[in-house]
């Protein structure tokens, strides 16, 4: 089935000062999913949002959104998408309506259309309470879901978020990943940047891993980790002098990829979970080896990154309560 | 010609019709939030309008009352004298100062969100002059209504006073424009306020505002003929001392020199301006 393409990237870059930010950079958005930029900081994932909301020039290459250029046609670009920077990009002076009403003629919007759509963006990030209060007064999640509420006001096609969860807490991040699903199941096309790994995971259907201002992988979660080859059987062996042995035992068995030898037992990457785990318990049974702990898991997409960057996302994450 | 007009609600419009009215939109909008902020604010505000006359009105004019010599201001009181030097000054801080809200907002990542939306780039600056001027008028006239109540009554009357807003609005666009360029440029507010605090004291004490350049060291007196500051005070002070023979050519010589100095500052500010927007 051939999607129809919301964004399409093409060979683009961006150098700021002599440092390469962006590195050719090609990928498509379709319409209607959610499409995540994972990297740690730094790696070109804002500067690529920038981009296409038309904040940035490319110093090559081009964005075309809904086939506009991101460049030459950057006003009707404006007009078809909405932005949600990350949090604080708000006036703690104005309460949450005047934020919207604020933008609500910044789109140009009549009075009539804005006197409707303002107290139903209110109703559905659930703000109608807090909506006559100075934003100061807001939590960071409430926050969050005024800064969403005004991306949505000029009714998008195309919703940009910029790290949308950074810095929140833990209900407040689930409710603004239920928003997100909202808007892509309304038929909204979703392009945010993250940093964290769960999040790309459980809320992106596709995801492209930004590091060094380049695509070391993309599509979706499942088919990245799926790609990466095998599942991870690990196990914990009680007498640490036996590890060798059943190491050499379990090498030749089927459905086995390759076997990694850890201090206190062994990594084994395999094919069939169904075929491998009972023939490495019965090799196991068989040398009379003691198993401590086993454990099983499908490649995690803290896996893919490693694979794919040689690092692990988490050196780079920033601290969540240091906002 | 229909074929160039649009539609909206079955009414035909003119493209420049809508231009106009889109762009009225903006700036509207964007003038009004700066007053909000301004009004909630209430401190902030309070002072801003009351400190130009509180200190330097008040308390300066009447504590050089007895130390300042008549025959060298030329003036039947200090207070009368200082009165256009503390008008320009006002002028002078709120210009230098009203980049700064802009400088927040490109900070916070305001300014961003306002530029991803479908406005002209120039609605968020027309909307910080349109607030700076008014602003700065009605300080100007606060103070005029204060030294008036110090007994200090402009010679040429409301017309005298409304060119005395028209030559605060000269050299406020100039100085504003400077502002924004510098709240575009700098890389931290740091620095901002830093240039600010080193640009704004020596520009009043070399120019005509405290005392007039007859009266100052050689040297001081030769830079502040230079001052855009000594051409506003000079064309301002005959207007609430002296009457309008005097201050005619002034005024008139004023009006030139901050039309130069206006067009300079908007040149850098528009550059300033397109380097940091793009």
């Amino acid at each position: 089935m051939s999607r129809a393409v919301a964004i399409e990237v093409s060979h683009l870059g961006k150098t700021y000062d002599k440092i390469q930010a962006v590195d050719d950079l090609s990928f498509q958005v379709f319409t209607g999913e959610i499409f995540g930029l994972l990297g740690p900081n730094g790696a070109g994932k804002s500067t690529t949002l920038r981009i296409l909301i038309t904040l940035l020039h490319p110093t090559s290459g081009s964005a075309k959104i809904f086939g506009l250029d991101s460049v030459k046609d950057a006003d009707r670009v404006r007009q078809t998408i909405g932005y949600v920077p990350q949090e604080r990009a708000i006036d703690r002076f104005l309460t949450g309506r005047e934020h919207l009403e604020l933008l609500a003629d910044l789109y140009h919007l009549s009075s009539e259309a804005a006197s409707t759509r303002i107290p139903h963006l209110l109703k559905l990030v659930e703000l109608e309470q807090h909506a006559d209060r100075p934003a100061k007064t807001y939590s960071g999640g409430m926050k969050r879901k005024l800064d969403i509420a005004c991306g949505l006001l000029p009714d998008p096609k195309i919703l940009f978020l910029d790290e949308p969860t950074l810095g929140l807490d833990v209900q407040s991040r689930l409710r603004i990943w239920d928003h997100v699903r909202d808007m892509r199941d309304r038929g909204i096309t979703v392009v945010m940047t993250t940093n964290y790994l769960d999040e790309a995971d459980r809320l992106c259907d596709r995801i492209a891993i930004i590091d060094s201002g380049r695509i070391k992988a993309l599509g979706s979660p499942t088919e990245l980790k799926v790609g990466l080859g095998g599942d991870v059987v690990s196990l914990t062996v009680g007498e640490h002098d036996r590890v060798d042995a059943l190491a050499a035992a379990v090498k030749n068995l089927p459905a086995i990829r390759a076997v990694m030898i850890k201090p206190n037992g062994l990594d084994i990457r395999v094919d069939s979970p169904e075929k491998a785990l009972p023939a490495i318990l019965e090799a196991a049974n068989r040398l009379t080896c003691q198993l401590e702990f086993i454990d099983y898991h499908r490649p995690r997409l803290d896996d893919v990154f490693i694979a794919h960057t040689g690092r692990s996302i988490k050196d780079d994450q920033p601290k969540e309560d240091d906002q | 010609m229909t074929s160039r007009r649009k539609t909206i609600n079955n009414e035909y419009w003119d493209p420049t019709e809508i231009f106009m009215k889109e762009y009225w939109q903006e700036i509207r909008a964007l003038t009004m939030r700066w007053i909000r902020r301004l009004s909630r604010e209430k401190f902030s505000m309070l002072f801003t309008l009351v400190q130009p006359m509180l200190f330097w009105l008040i308390f300066f004019g009447n504590l050089f009352q007895r130390a300042a010599d008549m025959q060298v201001t030329q003036a039947s009181s200090y207070i009368s004298f200082l009165t256009a030097g503390v008008v320009v000054m006002t002028v002078l801080n709120n210009g230098l100062a009203g980049g700064v809200d802009l400088l927040f907002d490109k900070e916070n990542g305001f300014l961003e969100r306002l530029m991803s939306t479908p406005i002209h780039r120039s609605s968020v600056i027309l909307s910080r002059f349109i607030f700076v001027m008014t602003l700065t008028s009605m300080q100007v006239l606060v103070i005029l209504a204060v030294a008036w109540l110090f007994g200090v009554q402009p010679v040429t009357g409301l017309l005298g006073v409304a060119t005395i807003l028209f030559i605060g609005m000269l050299f406020g666009v100039g100085l504003t424009a400077i502002s924004m360029a510098m709240a575009f440029s700098v890389k931290s507010h740091g620095d901002f306020f830093s240039v600010l605090g080193f640009l704004s004291l020596p520009m009043i004490f070399l120019s005509s505002a405290l005392v007039p350049l007859s009266a100052m060291p050689g040297w001081m007196g030769f830079l502040a003929q230079f001052n855009p500051m000594t051409w506003a005070i000079d064309a301002v002070r005959p207007l609430i001392l002296q009457g309008w023979t005097e201050a005619l050519p002034h005024v008139g010589m004023v009006i030139v020199v901050m039309v130069m100095f206006d067009a300079l500052c908007l040149y850098g500010g528009a550059r300033a301006f397109r380097r940091a927007i793009g």
